[in-house]
């Protein structure tokens, strides 16, 4: 694992303290760098050789490879094998795949489904990535056309998949968008590695269930030159285990600074034949280390847990698990709005927020301090009782922001309702046990 | 020569050699920016050896029993064993951990609300408990079965404590399954109701659910320790927290056989990420030798189905669509535990028929070697 403080960028750094960077000191910009909140080049004096050093020193245990030009996707680039020792920066890219056997209209119906799907969850857009083209029928000619057909109808990047050089060579004449070219073996580094470097392509390297001839195929590879490498190691659907315990090495190896295996991940979970096993098979993946999945099913039962997933593991854990508590405002409100309450947990609290905006509701929210537990269990546990809703809507001057002096609390805080009636003598209305009830709820409990 | 064309020349060849050069330390310098150049390996094939990354691990998670046989003062039909690991779960290339997952099914001593995808395996059971449990066992394949005495919630029925118990006793009758009891989370009511659980179950070797920091924890251990039953310790989300309420109790005298830990299961969606590296960083910790994280780690993951990607037939959001509910919902609960199983969970408290088949199906495959077919055949198959 490299272990990098702020001390070993600092000797490298003007030390002029000059500002220009945003940061008040050098010493303050090493350690920007090092979390990665701002990059080499935010310091205008950084050049020469210790530009060079830094540039070394800093780059990523995992090297990040970028496919495709006009939408471009970033694949590895990790520290750290365990999120919570850093975090990790690249989120597992998903490509859809489809074959040079498919029907047209089932072809473009998937590729449409990558170019336009679009899924807001808690502030955040999650998309798909690329689109995998199989060279099911094994022809050139058959790939080519199919390839052809996917790259007009699609700005997202492609995976050109084909073990046969002169299917590759083929597509390529028909995309030029920097595919990522899956995959050169034992066999055909060689000429799929020329082909990378003609297109400028970055390739994968794939050795099935053969770590030594993973690394051979990658050093071959190297050796013409070639940087943007990523691996494959085998997606083995009838013997899981083999594909988990190789990605587990890999990127164990990886974080050790080996300088031949540290290359992005891809795992096929679209070689599943279930899709119910698919979607746990992706699972997995995502958990450990996949920097790019290919995907089969496109039905939103299966799709929908994998970006989930992706979403929550991908979220930095360094950000702070609270929101400030207080009072905030949504939309116009006015001494008649009502007034909602929440959780400082972060979750909770965007997901109300996101609830609340998307309807467009004019209103106050109250964001009780629960030390940055959720609705349920901070009742459980005591950090939201009350007492404690009381001392914060006395803080928040909740008297004085509304006329009617009724609160609406969550719904899976029904319990604290009767004693903050009691003790506030405040009308305490029980919300919905789900923000995504509150529009519903505003709708006809408090406008009639 | 300029040293960018010396560069230039040298981007094509593959190999090249010095001879009768004599390097001075000012040219060295100057030497070294090319040097990648310079240093790129002779282009072809050479056969390389992966060395395997092992990692040593001074700690190890102690094995914990569940259910006592008849010979052990008893009446379980056999005892199931969870931890024993020398390795991150499933790092089969570095040690076999000894012992699967544990999937233990809830069963509530009321009537309570369920998703339909749940709710349409027990509707029929779902005011009897003690069937409840049976089907679980029966039908389902539980390893264990949860009693959550959610009645002596005094905000639900305020059932009183022994009248709650008789539950347990029916529900010891009915399956012969190793068990574990549950509170309603009512802190002033639990550590009664545990106290009295405990004592009908003597000699069964149940788990309590739970000893926590926000009620009498120190009667729920000891409860435990009189009865001869394991003890869960449950904190919420802070690891400090877990490592000062564990210490407690082994101050307390509680044996590290007897007791497991559970940090909150928060849903996929809604904070899974949380209890994922929570566990994770609790199991990595153990492995190096953190003496107050050596327990194995239980899970409510039953929690899976607050979200609302997992209770909710519909997206709210109009125009929008989540897919067939009867699928989403169990693969909801199934990622979850599959997600917290891979950080380093060993008990997994479950509702879905459904969603443990999908996890016991995974843990099956991440268990154990089959026969493998060559991976790059996945190109030329059509989709699934």
């Amino acid at each position: 694992m490299k272990k990098l403080g702020p001390l070993d960028i600092y000797r490298h750094l003007p030390k002029t303290n000059c500002g220009e960077c945003g940061e008040k000191t050098c010493m303050a910009f090493a350690s920007q760098i090092i979390e990665r909140a701002l990059t080499l080049k935010d310091c205008p004096y950084l050049k020469g050789k210790n530009m060079e050093a830094l540039v070394k020193m800093t780059a990523p245990a995992v090297r990040q490879v970028i496919f495709g030009k006009k939408l471009p996707t970033k694949i590895g680039g990790e520290d750290v094998l365990y999120r919570h020792e850093l975090t990790y920066f690249n989120e597992t890219a998903i490509a859809i795949d489809v074959d040079d056997q498919m029907a047209e209209d089932e072809l473009l119906n998937r590729v449409n489904y990558v170019s336009h799907f679009n899924h807001e969850r808690i502030g955040q857009e999650l998309t798909l990535q690329a689109v995998a083209v199989k060279n099911t029928s094994q022809h050139p000619d058959v790939f080519a056309e199919c390839v052809g057909k996917v790259a007009q109808n699609t700005d997202k990047p492609l995976i050109l998949c084909s073990f046969l050089p002169e299917s590759l060579q083929a597509a390529l004449d028909v995309c030029d968008d920097r595919p990522l070219l899956y995959a050169a073996t034992k066999d055909t580094w060689e000429r799929i590695g020329e082909i990378a470097r003609e297109h400028d392509c970055p390739v994968v390297a794939f050795a099935d269930n053969d770590l030594s001839e993973l690394k051979s195929v990658v050093n071959a590879l190297q050796s013409m030159g070639l940087k943007d490498i990523a691996v494959d190691p085998g997606t083995h659907p009838e013997n899981f285990t083999t594909t988990l315990n190789n990605f587990v090495q890999i990127r164990r190896t990886s974080t050790s600074e080996d300088e031949i295996l540290n290359c992005p991940l891809i795992g096929i979970p679209g070689a599943f034949s279930d899709p119910m096993e698919e979607v746990m098979a992706a699972s997995v993946m995502i958990n450990r280390f996949a920097d790019l999945i290919i995907f089969h099913n496109i039905s939103m039962f299966a799709v929908l847990p994998i970006i989930t997933l992706r979403q929550n593991i991908y979220t930095d854990p360094r950000r702070p698990v609270a929101v400030e508590a207080g009072l905030r405002t949504f939309g116009n409100p006015t001494k008649d709005s009502p007034l909602l309450a929440t959780t400082n947990f972060a979750l909770t609290y965007y997901t109300v927020a996101s609830d609340i905006e998307s309807a467009g509701i004019d209103c106050y929210l109250l964001v009780f301090d629960t030390e940055g537990l959720g609705v349920q269990a901070s009742v459980a546990g005591g950090q939201l009782d009350a007492y404690k809703a009381k001392e914060s809507m006395e803080a928040a001057n909740a008297a004085e922001q509304v006329d009617h002096k009724k609160i609406i609390i969550p719904g899976m805080a029904a319990r604290i309702s009767g004693e903050l009636e009691h003790i506030t003598k405040w009308e305490v209305l029980v919300g919905p046990k789900d923000s995504s009830g509150i529009p519903e709820y505003i709708e006809k409990r408090w406008n009639d | 020569m300029d040293i960018k064309q010396l560069i230039q020349l040298l981007e094509g060849t593959g190999e090249i050699e010095l001879e009768n050069v004599d390097i001075f330390a000012e040219e060295l310098e100057l030497f070294m920016s090319a040097a990648e150049a310079a240093a790129k390996p002779v282009v072809g094939y050479r056969e390389l050896e992966y060395e395997l990354p092992l990692e040593e691990y001074p700690g190890e998670i102690p094995v914990v029993k569940f259910g006592n046989t008849k010979g052990e003062g008893g009446t379980r039909s056999h005892s199931l064993y969870v931890g024993g690991e020398k390795t991150m779960p499933f790092y089969r290339f570095e040690h076999e951990n000894p012992h699967r997952p544990v999937i233990a099914f809830d069963v509530f001593d009321m009537k309570i609300g369920l998703a339909k995808p749940v709710k349409v395996h027990y509707k029929e059971v779902l005011e009897d408990p003690a069937e409840w449990a049976k089907l679980c066992v029966e039908k389902f394949g539980a390893d264990m079965v949860t009693i959550h005495l959610i009645s002596t919630d005094p905000l639900l029925k305020d059932t009183p404590v022994n009248e709650a118990v008789k539950t347990v006793e029916e529900v010891l009758q009915a399956v012969k399954v190793p068990i574990v009891i549950g509170g309603s989370g009512n802190p002033d009511k639990d550590p009664e109701v545990l106290e009295k659980a405990a004592a009908v179950a003597e000699g069964e070797r149940v788990m309590l659910n739970s000893a926590s920091l926000n009620l009498d924890y120190k009667r729920v251990a000891q409860a435990a320790m009189d009865y001869g039953h394991v003890v869960l310790s449950w904190t919420q989300l802070d690891i400090n927290d877990q490592k000062t309420l564990n210490r407690h109790l082994f101050d307390m005298g509680v044996e590290r056989e007897n007791m497991l830990i559970d940090p909150t299961t928060a849903a996929l969606g809604y904070g899974l990420e949380y209890s994922f590296s929570m566990m994770e960083r609790m199991r990595g910790a153990a492995l190096k030798g953190d003496k107050d994280l050596q327990c194995p780690i239980a899970s409510g993951t039953t929690n899976a189905w607050g979200a609302r990607e997992a209770w909710m037939k519909e997206s709210p959001t109009e125009g929008e669509t989540w897919g067939d509910r009867m699928k989403r919902g169990p693969l909801w609960e199934a990622v979850s535990a599959l997600t917290l199983g891979l950080a380093g969970c060993n008990l997994f408290m479950m509702m879905c028929p459904t969603s443990v088949q999908l996890f016991r199906e995974m843990i099956a495959q991440l268990s154990e070697d089959k026969e493998m077919k060559p991976a790059a055949d996945w190109i030329t198959r059509g989709g699934n």
